[in-house]
């Protein structure tokens, strides 16, 4: 299983994140897999074990939506947000925080999916409040016990 | 690891000479001399990389006062690289589960397509 797919993750600025990732399939799929409550719940789980027992989702400008994940041991956790731009199947913006706040406030987080000959190229770029705030949510909760390789130094240090 | 602890360690693998010195420290300690050459840099400009990483507390130096060589200290790297990972994993595990959906409604949406063909000829 290739799991490493073709994901690519960067830090453009201080205060961004930024995921490239390609998908097999014209854009209208993948804005439905970001978009619907039913769908989101099957895939944006992260490693085995989460779940994602409550998923609501208002799609439309000022719509709010709420994510709640599970994991086995019983660990939870949260995030909530708002949408700004709602532009299918081509662009979603909003503004997001988790429920521990381990951003410093509020995210933005933009998506932009380009269809190009039946695949969609997905850009997620998330911008924090601050330099200390991005650093601060990538040691967070989204860490969940793992093993440290520093022989992936080129994979960090390249992005 | 306190933030300002990972922002030196991340300042100092900015810099290509630096991790190069790393990746050749993984391999086994070096001193200074050891390093000028394959790197083709001065003793001073090889110090001064040293010095940087060992701010950041990625190589630590040896007592020995005359060739103090350096050593590649593992764990600030792997708490750097250990933070950046985590976030990874979640996406990469998620978008394998995406991947798998995606084929399923692209299946989905060829049968329906096909049933509503079939309805056309009758």
């Amino acid at each position: 299983m290739n799991v490493t797919g073709n994901l690519t993750i960067t830090t453009p600025s201080d205060t961004e994140l930024e995921i490239h990732r390609q998908f097999n399939a014209p854009a209208r799929f993948v804005f439905d897999a970001y978009t619907k409550p039913e769908l989101i719940r099957r895939w944006m789980l992260g490693p085995p074990g989460w779940t994602m027992p409550v998923c609501e989702v208002d799609l439309r400008v000022d719509g709010r939506f709420r994510y709640e994940w599970r994991n086995a041991e019983g660990a939870v956790m949260a995030m909530s947000g708002v949408f700004q731009e709602i532009d299918p199947p081509n662009r979603l913006v909003s503004t997001e925080r988790f429920d521990e706040d381990w951003t410093g406030g509020d995210t933005v987080t933009m998506i932009v999916f380009s269809e190009s000959e039946g695949k969609t190229a997905m850009s997620q770029t998330i911008r924090y409040s601050s330099k200390e705030a991005r650093d601060g949510a990538l040691r967070s909760g989204m860490a969940e016990g793992m093993e440290a390789g520093f022989v992936r130094l080129d994979e960090i240090v390249s992005a | 690891m306190t933030p300002s602890r990972l922002d030196v360690t991340f300042a100092a693998l900015a810099d290509p000479t630096r991790r190069a010195i790393l990746a050749r420290l993984a391999t086994g300690e070096a001193t200074v001399n050891d390093l000028v050459k394959p790197f083709s840099l001065s003793q001073p400009a090889i110090s001064k990389h040293i010095k940087v990483l060992e701010r950041a507390g990625l190589v630590t130096r040896g007592r020995d006062a005359q060739r103090r060589p350096c050593r590649l200290a593992a764990k600030p790297l792997a708490e750097a690289t250990e933070w950046l990972e985590a976030y990874r994993r979640f996406w990469e595990h998620s978008f394998h589960h995406l991947d798998g959906l995606i084929e399923e409604m692209k299946a989905l949406e060829d049968k329906s397509a096909a049933e509503r063909g079939k309805g056309d000829l009758r």
